[in-house]
């Protein structure tokens, strides 16, 4: 199910890039006002709260995850170099799984330890919200990491329609609408971080047996689609 | 012995017929996928590898089916048109990871790089290499595995003269060796120089197939136009019908110039300008009116 050599020139496209440098730059940024913020207000746990919820969890995770899940396939799709895999004697699920794998752990890395970073800056961990919102970070890049890799296997314009998931839907669409929130990846994964947390200062719409249930199934269902989708990958000539 | 067979196939984009009922049998040995471009020769070799469903129709390799079956990979190497390619790793790099995923190793890589001549620049940067380097990497990535089948889309685009006959040289020892080797291409003497047998397609449909120096003759024995002005048109139209080389004379008034229908191409050059001398007329234009590899096609399809 896991190719290495998938997985090498897909680390070596993300990373290498420009996109390495707007992967790093959020986490950056995030760092950066967490220490600003620590230095005016200093260590006040809503304040934490609500920096790692607003700023790091509905903003930069899925920036993150659209950059990294969409990057992993889209632009190899885009150019066409994604002959040189699909000439090959691999099965298709197995490339899109190694690149599941491989977006996964470049979503975590840029988002999760970044979060976990601020987190500790801010309040010093206090009343495990740094932890609840890493893991929270943990577990929504998965999800979106699956999404935006199927994102990146269907569409031209992936990068397009992730950023608009991620911003509208996620951060905007759904303070507005309530229903919208039961169908949103980070309100799943702070179900989860409200039960590392423990107390109000981390809350979700979505119950935990709920949000588990989505989180698992979208992303199983979004890598098994986007195994078929390139199955059936047409190559057109360039007539 | 591998034989790729395409069976009726068809395929269309929306309204768009891009290949037509297209039926033919590659063997080994090196054939010439010859055609205008827009005819459908990168859809075809497209299905060919197993890129593109033909929309009716089947191709197969040796009765396999190519669509939707990755291991037919194991036998067929693909040299694409598209530019392409992993252009951040190094040749060395790429060739790697083409052998790898065919679960080989770095020997097998070596092998290929040598193949191709491309040892030398093996440690550069894919990005830094001249359209000549790109295709040979391309083809040591295509030959890493020992394929016996090779499909190559027009893989003398933008390659110079002695590029050419390099990988003109490569591609024939590949037929000799027993490979069937594939080659599209829009430039009659590319396929000329190199291939044992040629397939012509022409708007989507397969217009001729067969050895070289018949489909040759039958472009160059099929009826040419000329468009020739002279000092006295009609003395001049009236010595040439005498001749059987001519099938055809129009006196055309708007234009002020004859429209001449030769049959026998290589005559009618000769007697042109006897005829001419001999009747002390000048000829003062004397064009080719249908010389565009279009209408040499498009003969051919009526042939």
């Amino acid at each position: 199910m896991y190719d290495p050599t998938v997985a090498r020139l897909t680390y070596r496209a993300l990373l290498g890039r420009r996109r390495a440098l707007i992967l790093g730059a959020l986490p950056l940024l995030l760092i950066v006002i967490s220490v600003i913020v620590r230095a005016l207000v200093g260590a006040d746990d809503q304040t934490a709260a609500d920096l790692l919820g607003s700023l790091a969890l509905a903003t930069m995770v899925p920036i993150i995850g659209v950059i990294a899940g969409t990057g992993a396939i889209g632009p190899e799709i885009d150019d066409g170099s994604v002959v040189y895999l699909l000439s090959k004697p691999i099965k298709r699920p197995t490339i899109i799984f190694t690149k599941l794998i491989v977006a996964i752990a470049v979503t975590m890395v840029f988002s999760a330890l970044p979060t976990l970073i601020a987190g500790f800056v801010l309040n010093g961990n206090g009343q495990q919200i740094a932890v609840a919102y890493t893991v929270a970070a943990l577990v929504s890049s998965i999800a979106y990491a699956a999404l935006f890799l199927l994102l990146g296997t269907v569409s031209r314009h992936a990068v397009v329609f992730g950023l608009v998931y991620a911003l509208v839907w996620e951060a905007l669409f759904g303070s507005l609408v309530p229903g919208a929130r039961t169908l949103s990846v980070q309100q799943w994964s702070l179900a989860v971080a409200h039960k590392v947390a423990g107390g109000d200062l981390v809350t979700s719409d979505v119950g935990l047996t709920t949000a588990t249930v989505f989180l698992v199934a979208v992303t199983v269902l979004a890598t098994w689609y986007a195994g078929q989708k390139l199955r059936s990958l047409t190559l057109a000539g360039e007539e | 012995m591998t034989t790729l067979s395409i069976d009726h196939v068809s395929r269309w984009f929306g309204n768009v017929v891009a290949v037509n009922d297209i039926t033919m049998t590659i063997g080994p040995g090196v054939t010439g996928l010859l055609g205008p471009n827009g005819a459908g020769k990168s859809t075809l070799i497209n299905m060919m590898g197993g890129f593109l469903a033909p929309s009716t129709g089947s191709v197969t390799l040796d009765g396999q089916q190519v669509w939707r079956n990755e291991a037919i990979y194991k036998h067929i190497g693909v040299v694409p048109e598209r530019e392409a390619m992993y252009d951040f790793l190094t040749g060395r790099e790429f060739v790697v990871a083409n052998a790898e995923l065919h679960g080989l190793g770095a020997k097998a890589a070596q092998k290929a790089l040598a193949t191709v001549e491309m040892e030398y620049a093996q440690d550069r940067k894919i990005s830094t290499y001249s359209k000549g380097m790109r295709q040979r990497v391309k083809m040591a990535s295509a030959l890493v595995h020992d394929p016996s089948l090779l499909l190559l889309d027009e893989p003398f685009n933008g390659m110079d003269p002695r590029q050419r006959m390099q990988l003109m040289d490569l591609l024939r020892r590949m037929g000799d060796e027993g490979r069937t080797v594939l080659f599209s291409s829009h430039i009659l003497e590319e396929v000329e120089q190199l291939a044992w047998h040629i397939e012509v397609v022409v708007a989507g449909r397969h217009a001729a197939s067969g050895d070289f120096r018949k489909i040759r003759r039958l472009m160059t024995d099929r009826p040419h136009r000329y468009l020739v002005r002279s000092s006295d048109d009609r003395a001049l139209a009236a010595a040439l019908i005498a001749d059987p080389s001519t099938s055809g004379i129009e006196v055309d008034l708007a234009e002020g110039a004859l429209r001449i229908q030769a049959v026998d191409f290589g005559r009618f050059t000769v007697l042109l300008p006897r005829v001419a001398r001999d009747h002390g007329i000048r000829l003062l234009t004397v064009s080719p009116s249908d010389e565009s590899l279009e209408s040499v096609f498009s003969y051919l399809v009526a042939a």
